[in-house]
């Protein structure tokens, strides 16, 4: 055996270079999302305890060299037969559902223009699209409690325009709470129409329109199901993060917008019940994960056919 | 030719500062199948998306049938079209695609079962009903996107490039199957093409663009045999092309110098041009023979030296040297199988008939 057979074998046996490139990204969701995901589900089944981290130990290991794992489901428990959390899941589900379909149809005619937009014009308007990433999402929220304030330019505005007679109460509000989350969540809506939108073939609207389509019809016919991709995609990268949204409803909603990122957070710092805390963040991932598979299988499905 | 069924008039496209149609004026026959054949930037697709509707000329009126549908919308003329790349609605199947158009007319569903059907069947696809386009070849897709297009009865068929994306041998049998389907359905037309292949196979009449204005416009033959420019002489096949001075102009023949040729070309015809004028002589290679012995006829006889020879298998193609420097390509169909070629640098005699030189004044 020469030197370049042996050299062929361990390039059969080592991964490509292909593999190590993945292997980057893996390895960073394994030790940033994995193991501290893991971590939380073990706090879910643990009991809480008056001490530092509070919680007792799952996994103990006693003098009569025994391993003794103990779970506790009453975490569970507690969380489902709690109709404070059922609500704030309901609520948190609701308000991200909405926000979600508002941030679609805004987002939606919005991408459409970016993407027939003159290709000159196009990079300009993409840009300003993601611009207000380039300041601290914070400090966005902040600007729209000085926007929707009682004295802010809104309520001003309204005024002026002898619509109100006195300033509306905005900030505290549902109102506020949706406003705060389709602003923040809009470019994620674009980002994937816009793909989807812009390789969709021109030709195929003709050919559409010199079937006999009226433009609307074309829309709805052959735009709407050629960009389905998008707009899931759009969505899901709306609602997922909606749903466990803390900040905005924080600010900007009021004491009966209970979204479950504000029970979370409840749970962990003022109640210091990790716990249950944890419990509430295995049930709202593992919602999220099936209805994330769900909507995968229906496309997968529609595809196929 | 009967009544115009189709009617350009003074049509003209302008995109800004940019002419892309200019003053075109045209009629078409019923039944007839019309190529529109020029390079690309001609002007010939947006005169083809005129017609669909897709774009509104800046002057001039569209008439389909005795109806202007100049301001009519493309989902309202009675047009359809096929487009280069088909545009076949992926997320249909072949039936819904093929169907797309008479459900937009509101037909009834088994009406429109039925004329699916029996289309499908015309163009060779039965059983493929159920499949997506993506899982068709280019052949198949192609015929697809005919079906669709013809299955509304249009009053005009558009087809742009309808054959470029085959290769050559599909390409071949493709064409005959156009025009056979062409002549059972009796719908007229119009096709855009670059290739003069395509267009002299496919056509009853060419017309030939070049920046936005049709050149000549005539039966394949017509424009082969008569080109009235050098640009659709040198445009459709391969052509000699010569400057020269009308020397004489009787109404019976007429003869023009031809430095490059180093002799005078005899024309079996009369020209009728203002004498002394120059002008261009096209001769057609396959239109010239060789010999080694010096022919018997008095005009149009050179002699020459064979440069080059390139063996095509159907014919030869030979350049010839003249002792003016000047190169002549000569093509000789390979009749018997074990002809005698000539060789390179082989001493030649090339003539011509009379009525092979075409003279063309622009």
């Amino acid at each position: 055996m020469n030197l370049a057979s042996l050299k062929r074998a361990a390039q059969r046996l080592l991964p490509s270079g292909g593999w190590y490139v993945i292997a980057i990204p893996y390895l960073w969701l394994l030790l940033f999302f994995l193991i501290p995901f893991l971590i939380v589900l073990k706090i879910s089944f643990a009991n809480i305890a008056l001490a530092m981290p509070p919680v007792e130990p799952v996994f103990v290991w006693t003098q009569e060299q025994i391993l003794q794992i103990r779970l506790h489901f009453s975490n569970f428990g507690f969380v489902f037969g709690d109709s404070l959390y059922i609500e704030a899941f309901l609520t948190s589900v609701r308000i991200a559902g909405v926000s979600t379909l508002l941030a679609l149809l805004l987002g939606y005619p919005m991408a459409y223009g970016i993407a027939r937009a003159p290709s000159g014009w196009r990079n300009v308007l993409f840009l300003l699209v993601v611009l207000p990433f380039f300041t601290s999402f914070l400090l966005r929220v902040y600007a729209w409690l000085g926007l929707l304030g009682r004295s802010g330019p809104l309520n001003g505005l309204l005024l002026h325009l002898g619509l109100i007679h006195e300033p509306l109460q905005l900030l505290q509000t549902d109102f506020a709470v949706y406003v705060g989350m389709v602003y923040s969540y809009l470019p994620f809506m674009i980002l994937p129409l816009y793909s989807a939108i812009e390789k969709l073939d021109l030709n195929l609207l003709e050919a559409a329109a010199d079937l006999g389509c009226r433009p609307a019809q074309v829309f709805f016919k052959i735009t709407l199901p050629l960009t389905k991709e998008g707009i899931f995609a759009g969505c899901l990268l709306v609602f997922i993060p909606a749903v466990g949204e803390y900040v905005i409803p924080a600010l900007l909603g009021g004491p009966d917008t209970l979204m479950i990122g504000r029970v979370v957070w409840d749970e962990f710092f003022a109640n210091r019940d990790w716990p249950v805390a944890s419990a509430l963040a295995i049930v709202l991932l593992v919602l999220l994960a099936g209805l994330v598979l769900l909507l995968q299988r229906i496309q997968a499905r529609e595809e196929a056919t | 030719m009967s009544e115009a069924y189709i009617r350009l008039e003074q049509l003209t496209k302008r995109f800004g500062e940019f002419v892309a149609v200019r003053q075109v004026s045209l009629e078409i026959a019923k039944g007839e199948v019309f190529c529109l054949l020029g390079g690309s930037g001609c002007g010939k697709t947006t005169l083809l998306r005129m017609l669909a509707g897709f774009e509104t000329p800046s002057e001039g009126r569209v008439w389909i049938d005795g109806v202007d549908v100049t301001d009519v919308p493309p989902y309202e003329r009675p047009v359809n079209m096929m487009f280069q790349s088909y545009a076949l609605f992926p997320h249909m199947t072949v039936e819904q695609n093929v169907a797309f158009g008479l459900r937009q007319d509101g037909l009834g569903r088994a009406v429109i079962a039925e004329q699916v059907r029996d289309m499908l069947a015309l163009v060779q696809l039965e059983g493929y009903g159920k499949r997506k386009p993506h899982q068709l070849s280019g052949g198949q897709k192609q015929r697809v996107a005919l079906a669709r297009a013809l299955v509304k009865r249009p009053k005009l068929l558009l087809l742009d490039e309808p054959l470029g994306a085959l290769d050559k041998k599909l390409r071949e049998q493709t064409q005959f199957e156009l025009v056979k389907l062409q002549e059972k359905l009796g719908v007229t037309f119009v096709i855009v093409t670059h290739d003069q292949e395509e267009a002299m196979t496919l056509a009853t009449r060419i017309g030939v663009m070049r920046g936005g204005e049709i050149l000549q416009v005539g039966t394949p033959t017509d424009i082969y045999e008569f080109p009235n420019s050098r640009f659709v002489a040198d445009f459709i096949g391969s052509v000699n092309m010569m400057a020269g001075r009308l020397s004489v102009d009787e109404a019976d023949h007429a003869r023009i110098d031809c430095p490059e040729l180093g002799a005078t070309v005899y024309i079996d015809h009369g020209v009728s041009g203002p004498p002394d004028s120059s002008v261009s002589v096209a001769i057609r290679p396959e239109k010239i023979q060789l010999s080694t012995e010096r022919p018997s006829q008095k005009d149009n006889v050179i002699s020459g030296v064979i440069a080059g020879v390139a063996y095509l298998g159907g014919a030869t193609r030979y350049l010839v040297r003249l002792p003016t420097g000047f190169l002549l390509k000569v093509t000789e169909p390979n009749v018997l199988r074990h002809e005698a070629h000539f060789q390179k640098d082989e001493a030649v005699w090339l003539c011509w008939h009379g009525s092979a030189p075409v003279v063309v004044t622009r």
